[in-house]
């Protein structure tokens, strides 16, 4: 029974690849329940997810040849976006079950955790790189490097602080990701790629896919194009057959443990290091001579 | 394609037919192509009659109730009138510095304060057309500089140190950096609102409070600025700003209640600081003249090393502490580089700094002017070669030719004393040893350039330059990851990346 | 300072072999020749921008499907590019396969428009020297004024600079008095510093005109090659005392990049090479947008395409 004279409009939940919104090319979607109803929420396929890390791939030397500023300016614009749209990324968290003053925190920690890691695009480098006194007439620097297209399997809690944590620090790395949204709430990573796609993120930079991880992370994991992966599972034998899987291109691999709410509220879980296990170090000479 | 089809006699002959096609367009080609003239358009500037002191976050009559007209030193009108902050503006100025410090500043968490310092980012660039155009019709620069280097660069500033104030620890792991207290700072006239940002942004990002008085001749950027700082709903007092001559700077340095002087201007001047801050134990960095030199080696690319000369000394109409003011060129290479620099001097455009095409803008002062045209004409005096853009100069305004000297021995005048004008000495090398110690023997050391297509060669020489900045292959380059400062009598401290941080630290 | 050859040659050899040797720094000409392409063109210097590179157009069409009729109607439309205007000039020449040499000079009889002939096996280059030299011929026996060819970029890149000068000298031959323009087609030599050795080889060889490229690769002609290209021509002059002409073609669409490539010339190599006679444009949709940013000038209301004929 309609509760007010208007009917609301209601939104279709799609996926986020290559700068678009688009169906599951299979057109599956999983019933997601949560406080306002049933939402069918789009399932990615491994073809949705070969789509994306070829949107990723693509996107990753445009990415890459931007200066770092320009990287931290857009970074600061999705802060400014989520700040302005935190009524949405708020109600998909009360959704979900948040209680309100908890959702507020988490989208307030959210904004500024955006905000901390633009300011370490420009940074990174300096941080980062070692000039070497190599016995010997020769210049030596080392420096990081970006490693390529990440592949993310967020958090399954807190579903948008845990999201941002994640996919964020590779961007500060002039990576692009394709991430695998929690599936304990699938509505707040939906938002957040709409706040993605409205602060000139380029297309391909950040994909965000829904759907069933257990199916999803197997194929994220043996892609031979992905370079790394940040595993945050619950499930301990799909993590293993993921980092197993992993070998076959040698991809660099983090697990993360699940961990507490204090953890992700706290200062343990926001660290350059976490942009700097994405990037590779490549060490230059040259001498130095008449 | 053969065809039966035989068209109609329209009784036009071939020949006529011909003469139609023919018919001589009513245009001819001009045997000169002028540039018409580009103004950027500056109604929208609306300047108030007169200005305050920005003190306490309100804006406040000076005590003494004097002030002082602004020119335009392109027309010389006068723009609008600033205040003259005398000694109790002054400690009025430092006292609220010291109270925001003590009450919110020091005690913000660097999360927030970064994030004032991003609004005051994003603001300069959001008015960036603004403060271009303001900075221009004040200090006399191009527009396409103003535009396009001194106001993005500004917002640069303050957008990479808001950065670091919530970084800290990680910027200088093991230790506590903790912010000094209150700063005064005083900035030159020729990159008037990039100064103020090279010194607000530091400062405030890791905690401090400020007190900036501007150069007597360039006040309005940084009262713009203060209007930028007020929107911002910065907690009043962080940011305050003055406006004075040579004894208000004086007054500022020795005010009580400073934990900390930066300045940037003359060396001359600059020593007086330190001197005056050596009675106290307040923290002092310094950024001086120079005298930098240029080296063009025989195997440089030689018209990218011409657009550096060009680049080095004329930009900003020399009004540049590193710029490169002594060409050191290869005896092998002299003649092709002076013809080539000569020729390319005769397209700098000289003359009104609000037309988008000028290249050169006016001398900031009439003082400034004077100082120049004497020391050019120790250059011809000491039998050098004068050589310059040949163009004609505005009847009102200040303005001095781009201009080059050869024939120039390193015991000339114009070989070590600052210029701080389009004046360029051209002196000549014959070894890569000779070039290094040619470079080196000034008191000055704060930029120098390098141009070599020998990579190995430029590595080597880069090392044994003894100034704060080496560009190779480049010339004028900044960023705010960048740290910029000099060697020897150039001054001490760095003002830009992670160095930029250690001068505003207790670490 | 006098643009005259004297000074050229009264330099020593020391400096001459520097010019000729030096290499060119792509980030400082990049930045070079963007601070060019601010230059702000306003008013009766557009307008005459504007002319003049019409003025200055090879009006194109190299296409596998041209016909005497395509040409035909391309060609009335290069003597007259707006008959509503008779401010507009006749373009400078048509550009045009071999095969259509002798309709596009039927076209164009009467009026002042050159034909300009590729040849050489545009556009690779890759055939046997006398097939090209015999085209070149033919080319000049149908009538064309203006020999288009193409070097041997990949004799070039494989280090045979000898082959490469050797067959723009003999393609120079053939033509005798008739123009030879040289393409380099800088999008494979990808550096700078092949743009400058090829060029000055080509000025070398005799070449009246040193062109960017055939258009059929991309990129094409870019403001910083120009700018490249301008400087070799400006020392080769200042060293022999012959100036040799700049042709820019491909992928130059909008009245705005034409005026910037004019601001180039006119900064670095001068007034004189603003002319026909020394600085050409290879465009084809190009020439409707210098029409309709002319008839903005002239009216203050922006165009639409319904109003200028496609040829």
């Amino acid at each position: 029974m309609p509760t007010s004279s208007r009917l609301p409009v209601r939104k279709t939940y799609k996926l986020y690849v290559n700068g678009e919104f688009a169906r599951s090319e299979s057109g599956r979607t999983f019933p997601f329940k949560h406080r306002a109803g049933i939402t069918h929420v789009a399932r990615a396929t491994r073809k949705d997810l070969r789509d994306a890390v070829r949107a990723a791939r693509a996107a990753l030397g445009p990415w890459r040849n931007r200066s770092a500023f320009n990287r931290g300016q857009i970074l600061y614009r999705l802060g400014e976006i989520m700040e302005d749209r935190r009524g949405e990324l708020v109600e998909a968290l009360v959704r979900a079950n948040v209680r309100l003053p908890a959702a507020e925190k988490e989208v307030s920690a959210a904004v500024d955790r955006v905000v901390w890691y633009a300011g370490w695009c420009d940074k990174i480098e300096q941080w980062s790189s070692t000039k070497n006194p190599v016995a010997g007439p020769h210049f030596n620097v080392s420096s990081p490097e970006p490693s390529g297209v990440v592949g993310i399997v967020a958090p399954g809690a807190p579903s948008l602080l845990g999201l941002v944590s994640t996919t964020v620090p590779p961007l500060c790395a002039a990576d692009t990701v394709v991430v695998i949204a929690s599936q304990d709430n699938p509505l707040s990573a939906i938002a957040f790629a709409e706040t993605i796609a409205t602060c000139d993120m380029p297309a391909g930079v950040v994909n965000i896919l829904t759907g069933e991880r257990s199916e999803l992370t197997p194929h994220l994991a043996r892609h031979m194009d992905i370079k790394a992966l940040d595993l945050w599972l619950d499930d301990d034998a799909l993590e293993a057959h993921a980092a197993d899987l992993a070998c076959a291109s040698v991809k660099r691999v983090r697990r993360g443990k699940p961990q507490s709410s204090a953890f992700w509220f706290g200062e343990a879980s926001m660290s350059p290091r976490w942009i700097e296990s994405f990037m590779e170090i490549k060490t230059v000479w040259h001498p130095a001579g008449l | 394609m053969k065809s039966d089809l035989k068209p109609r006699d329209n009784g036009l002959k071939a020949k006529a037919k011909a003469r139609l096609a023919l018919a001589a367009p009513a245009w001819t080609a001009p045997s000169k192509w002028e540039y018409a003239p580009a103004p950027e358009a500056h109604d929208y500037i609306k300047l108030r009659p007169r200005y305050g002191l920005f003190v306490g976050g309100k804006w406040t009559k000076p005590k003494a109730g004097r002030y002082f007209p602004s020119i335009n030193p392109a027309t010389e009108e006068t723009l609008t009138e600033v205040a003259e902050a005398s000694e109790a503006d002054i400690a009025k100025a430092v006292a609220a510095a010291r109270t925001a410090y003590d009450k919110y500043w020091r005690k913000m968490s660097g999360v927030e304060r970064a994030k004032y310092v991003y609004r005051i980012a994003r603001a300069i660039t959001e008015r960036s057309r603004e403060f271009a155009v303001l900075e221009t019709m004040d200090g006399g620069k191009p527009i396409k500089e103003s535009r396009d280097i001194d106001i993005p660069l500004a917002a640069a500033h303050f957008f990479y140190y808001a950065g670091w104030a919530d970084k800290l620890k990680w910027a200088f792991p093991n230790t506590d950096p903790r912010p000094l207290g209150v700063a005064g700072q005083i900035i030159p006239w020729n990159f008037p609102v990039l100064m103020a940002a090279w010194k607000i942004a530091p400062a405030i990002a890791c905690g401090n409070t400020v007190v900036l008085k501007p150069a007597e001749t360039t006040p309005l950027s940084a009262l713009l600025l203060a209007e930028v700082i007020e929107q911002a709903d910065l907690p009043p007092g962080v940011v305050n700003i003055i406006t004075g001559g040579g004894q208000t700077g004086a007054a500022l340095v020795s005010a009580d209640g400073l934990d900390k002087v930066a300045f940037t201007g003359s060396t001359e001047v600059g020593k007086q600081i330190a001197r005056e801050c050596a009675k106290t134990k307040r923290r002092v960095t310094l950024e001086l003249g120079g005298k930098a030199a240029n080296i063009i080696f025989d195997d440089a690319p030689l018209d990218q090393a011409v657009e550096g000369i060009i680049n080095g000394i004329f930009f900003n109409q020399g009004h540049v502490c590193c710029a490169g003011s002594r060409l050191l060129v290869q005896e092998s290479v002299h003649d092709a580089v002076a013809q080539k620099l000569y020729r390319r001097m005769q397209t700098l455009r000289l003359g009104n700094p609000l037309d988008k095409n000028t290249d050169i803008g006016a001398i900031n002062s009439k003082v400034q002017l004077d100082k120049i045209e004497a020391l050019a004409a120790t250059g011809d005096a000491e039998g050098c070669a004068r050589f310059q853009t040949e163009c004609a100069l505005p009847s009102r305004g200040y303005w001095f030719r781009p201009t080059f000297f050869t024939g120039v021995a390193l015991s000339h005048r114009i070989a070590q004393e600052e210029i701080f004008g389009p004046v360029l000495s051209v002196l000549t090398f014959r070894t890569p040893e000779e070039a290094v110690e040619k470079a080196n023997n000034t008191p000055y050391g704060l930029s120098a350039g390098v141009w070599t297509d020998k990579g190995s060669k430029n590595f080597k020489v880069v090392r044994q330059l003894e100034a704060g900045v080496v560009w190779a292959n480049t010339f004028n380059k900044f960023d705010p990851s960048s740290p910029f400062g000099g060697y020897k009598e150039s001054g001490f401290g760095r003002e830009g990346g992670v160095h930029g941080l250690l001068p505003y630290l207790e670490i | 300072m006098d643009e005259s050859g004297q000074r050229g040659r009264v330099l020593g050899a020391g400096v001459a072999a520097v010019l000729e040797r030096t290499t060119v720094d792509a980030v400082g000409l990049e930045e070079r020749a963007a601070a060019l392409a601010k230059r702000s063109i306003k008013q009766q210097s557009k307008l005459d921008g504007l002319r003049l590179a019409i003025s200055c157009m090879d009006l194109t069409t190299l296409e596998g499907k041209d016909s005497p009729g395509r040409v035909a109607q391309l060609c009335a439309k290069a003597v007259r590019p707006n008959p509503a205007d008779p401010t507009i000039p006749s373009v400078a020449a048509v550009c045009v396969y071999s095969t259509l040499v002798r309709s596009a000079k039927k076209a164009l009889r009467g009026s002042t428009v050159k034909v300009a002939s590729v040849a050489t096996a545009f556009p690779s280059g890759l055939a046997p020297l006398d097939v090209k030299l015999r085209e070149t011929q033919e080319a000049l026996n149908a009538g064309a004024d203006e020999i288009d060819m193409v070097i041997n970029r990949g004799a070039f890149l494989a280090g045979s600079r000898a082959e490469v000068a050797d067959e723009i000298a003999a393609v120079k031959a053939v033509c005798g008095r008739a123009s030879l323009k040289v393409i380099l087609e800088t999008g494979e030599l990808v550096t700078y510093d092949n743009v400058r050795r090829a060029s000055w080889l080509a000025m070398e060889g005799g070449a009246d005109f040193i062109k960017t490229s055939t258009g059929k690769v991309s990129p094409a002609a870019t403001l910083p090659v120009a700018l490249a290209m301008l400087e070799a021509v400006r020392d080769f002059e200042t060293l022999s005392g012959r100036r040799v002409g700049v042709k820019v073609a491909g992928g130059i669409r909008s009245a705005k990049n034409a005026l910037q490539y004019l601001v180039l010339v006119h900064e670095t190599v001068g007034d004189p090479w603003l002319s026909p006679d020394l600085f050409r444009i290879g465009a084809s949709s190009l020439l409707n947008d210098v029409l309709m940013q002319i008839a903005k000038e002239r009216s203050g209301a922006y165009q639409g395409e319904d109003y200028f004929t496609k040829d």
